[in-house]
């Protein structure tokens, strides 16, 4: 699917104050159609407004985030969402994730990164802030690697690749997709791959100990 | 060097010991004195006629060096070379001792059997063991060297005539014992023994001063770096920062007021400054994020992967990262520096990254303690690694790995 040059955008967080903000941060590169403050709202605006991206914050007061996008994933697949939070608790971001977000950043993000982020989600690709490449490694990386507390139905969504496992930590110590490239004399185009393919693991995996994890980060 | 009990597995100490650190690993895990196990080893040599030196050479062989994973024993597997010069070896002792045996003499079998052991170990671990150990037991048979190059030394002559009557004597006694008395032959055993204390004494003496005496620099030297590497992150810090407010009374009395409590905490209560007091590696990246985020005005993203305890390797290893973290909210110029710390089975990595303005590494004035000091010399004191990735105008990445000891082994030096 192509991006479109100015994707459109809904803004779902429960601070005025920040929806303000971020709608003058993302300036005229996006075209903000609707703003929201909780659940309800949200859907209806996003259910009317159908945008590209759906800018949502991980947590509102009539839930989380992942209520909003597993309200309307099944009937608009088209409309794909960028979880946001202040906070990081890892289960709440995973949660949106598994939900079906297509990426999450922190709020501490700037406005060209956002920007870019949001152009990144349109057209179809994951977005992972250094904090959620952290978060994914770390659920991955929590032993047993052979599934042995729960079947595993399928091994290969349980796990990462050797070469996944290294975008990640390259992600979570900060380069951008351009220096991994660079850093593993791959393409861009490939990084993306990879973090998409992370993605869809997340999203995806059986394992047990992802939906798990998150509520007891043990010591290794 | 008494030190508390330790209840990890049998590891060996070879900078505490006289040869391979054995009787100091011993000592380490028991609790008791390194020298009274020492003596404890010769006597029970002695009573078992040479028995016990064999299982010290085979501790040598099988356990590995604190710290690491894997013994001499394991490396011996590859080296076929080593193995056959060793079974060679063994097996030429074994024709003198089979041929002496048949002359006569039935205690050269007691004491033979052990000896021929003993040497085919020695030579597996001198061929196997790393540098420093190879370096311990090269200063050991130095003496049986000199004795060939070096005739210079005063009173050689003397030891030598003394050894050699006695030697004579003694050999005398033992060829001439052929179903005499059963005293006879200890006494030739004593005497031969005594030719050789004789001669190797007064050398292998002061072998073992220089050893304790080289130990005791060692440890006195690295005291000083860890001393001079916690003043320069705190004092000198605090001092620098104080300078550069100097305009904000208030921030100046903050600062120093900090500061002299963290001095009071280290001198008096022994907390060592910027002390992790609890606590975890993902809390003590958490308490680096937040002390500099608060100290010098930058955000601090943090990430952790994986978690585990702390012990002295890791404290280093964060303490070279919280250096690491706060030269790059001073001199990148950029006020968000990434902190990425992840915990592996086997090691533990600290990457600290800024997209700052970078320097030029090779570049960094001597006394510049920052990088040198706290950051490599930290990191290679404690086995660990630190390298550093700088681009002028695009930013710089500092990486630190520490292994993860095998065990949790609480030495008694801090």
């Amino acid at each position: 699917m192509t991006a479109p040059s100015r994707p459109r955008v809904v803004i779902v967080d429960d601070h005025g104050l920040f929806r303000a903000g971020v709608r003058s941060e993302l300036g005229d590169q996006v075209e903000v159609v609707g703003e929201a403050d909780d659940v309800q709202p949200a859907i209806a605006v996003i259910g009317a407004h159908l945008p590209d991206v759906v800018l949502l914050d991980v947590h509102l007061p009539g839930g989380g985030g992942q209520l909003v996008v597993s309200a309307l994933k099944a009937e608009h697949p088209q409309v794909r969402f960028l979880a946001l939070s202040a906070s990081d608790a890892p289960e709440d971001v995973i949660a949106v994730i598994r939900a079906g977000a297509r990426g999450y950043v922190t709020k501490t993000i700037s406005g060209v990164d956002l920007v870019d982020a949001v152009r990144r989600v349109a057209a179809g690709d994951a977005v992972f802030s250094p904090r959620l490449a952290g978060f994914v490694l770390d659920a991955f990386a929590s032993l047993p690697p052979a599934d042995q507390a729960a079947p595993s139905f399928d091994p290969e969504l349980d796990q990462l690749t050797a070469r996944e496992r290294e975008v990640l930590r390259l992600i979570a110590r900060g380069y951008t997709y351009k220096e991994i490239a660079r850093e593993l004399t791959i393409s861009i185009r490939t990084v993306e791959t990879h973090v998409s393919s992370v993605l869809h693991k997340l999203q995806l995996s059986t394992r047990h100990q992802l939906t798990r994890w998150a509520a007891e980060r043990r010591l290794i | 060097m008494r030190g508390p009990k330790d209840s990890g597995p049998l590891r060996r100490i070879p900078e505490e010991g006289l040869l391979g650190g054995v009787a100091a690993g011993l000592a380490a895990r028991t609790g008791r004195d390194p020298t009274v196990i020492r003596l404890a080893l010769v006597l029970v040599g002695l009573v078992t006629v040479g028995y016990a030196f064999v299982a010290y050479v085979l501790f040598w062989l099988l356990v590995p060096v604190a710290g690491a994973d894997s013994s001499i024993a394991a490396r011996v597997k590859e080296d076929r070379r080593g193995i056959a010069l060793a079974v060679g070896l063994g097996s030429m002792l074994v024709a003198l001792l089979v041929l002496v045996g048949a002359i006569g003499g039935k205690w050269v079998g007691t004491l033979g059997w052990p000896l021929v052991i003993s040497v085919v170990g020695l030579v597996l671990i001198w061929r196997n063991s790393p540098a420093s150990e190879q370096a311990t037991m090269r200063h050991l048979v130095e003496p049986l060297v000199g004795l060939t190059s070096d005739r210079s030394r005063p009173g050689i002559g003397m030891r030598l005539a003394v050894a050699g009557v006695s030697l004579i004597a003694g050999v005398s006694i033992l060829a001439s014992v052929h179903g005499r008395l059963n005293l006879w032959p200890l006494v030739g055993v004593a005497l031969v023994i005594g030719a050789i204390a004789v001669v190797l004494g007064p050398w292998w003496l002061r072998i073992a001063r220089d050893l304790v005496a080289e130990r005791r620099a060692r440890i006195r030297a690295e005291e000083r770096a860890d001393m001079a590497a916690r003043v320069h992150d705190s004092v000198l810090q605090t001092l620098a920062l104080i300078q550069k407010s100097a305009d904000q009374p208030q921030r100046v009395t903050q600062l120093a007021r900090a500061q002299e409590r963290e001095l009071r905490a280290w001198l008096f209560d022994g907390r060592a400054p910027g002390s992790l007091d609890e606590m975890s590696l993902a809390a003590g990246v958490r308490q680096i994020q937040q002390e500099v985020e608060a100290q010098h005005g930058v955000s601090v993203e943090a990430i952790t992967v994986g978690d585990c305890e702390l012990d002295d390797d890791l404290v280093a290893l964060l303490a070279a990262a919280r250096e690491a973290t706060v030269n790059a909210a001073k001199w990148s110029g950029e006020d968000v520096v990434s902190v990425f710390a992840e915990v592996e089975p086997a090691s533990v990595s600290v990457y600290v990254r800024d997209r700052g303005k970078g320097f030029d590494p090779a570049a960094v004035p001597e006394d510049r303690k920052g990088l040198a000091e706290s950051i490599h010399a930290r990191m290679a004191r404690r086995g660990g690694s630190a390298t550093v990735r700088s681009t002028p105008g695009q930013g710089t990445e500092v990486s630190l790995t520490m292994p993860r000891r095998a065990g949790e082994r609480q030495a008694s030096r801090t």
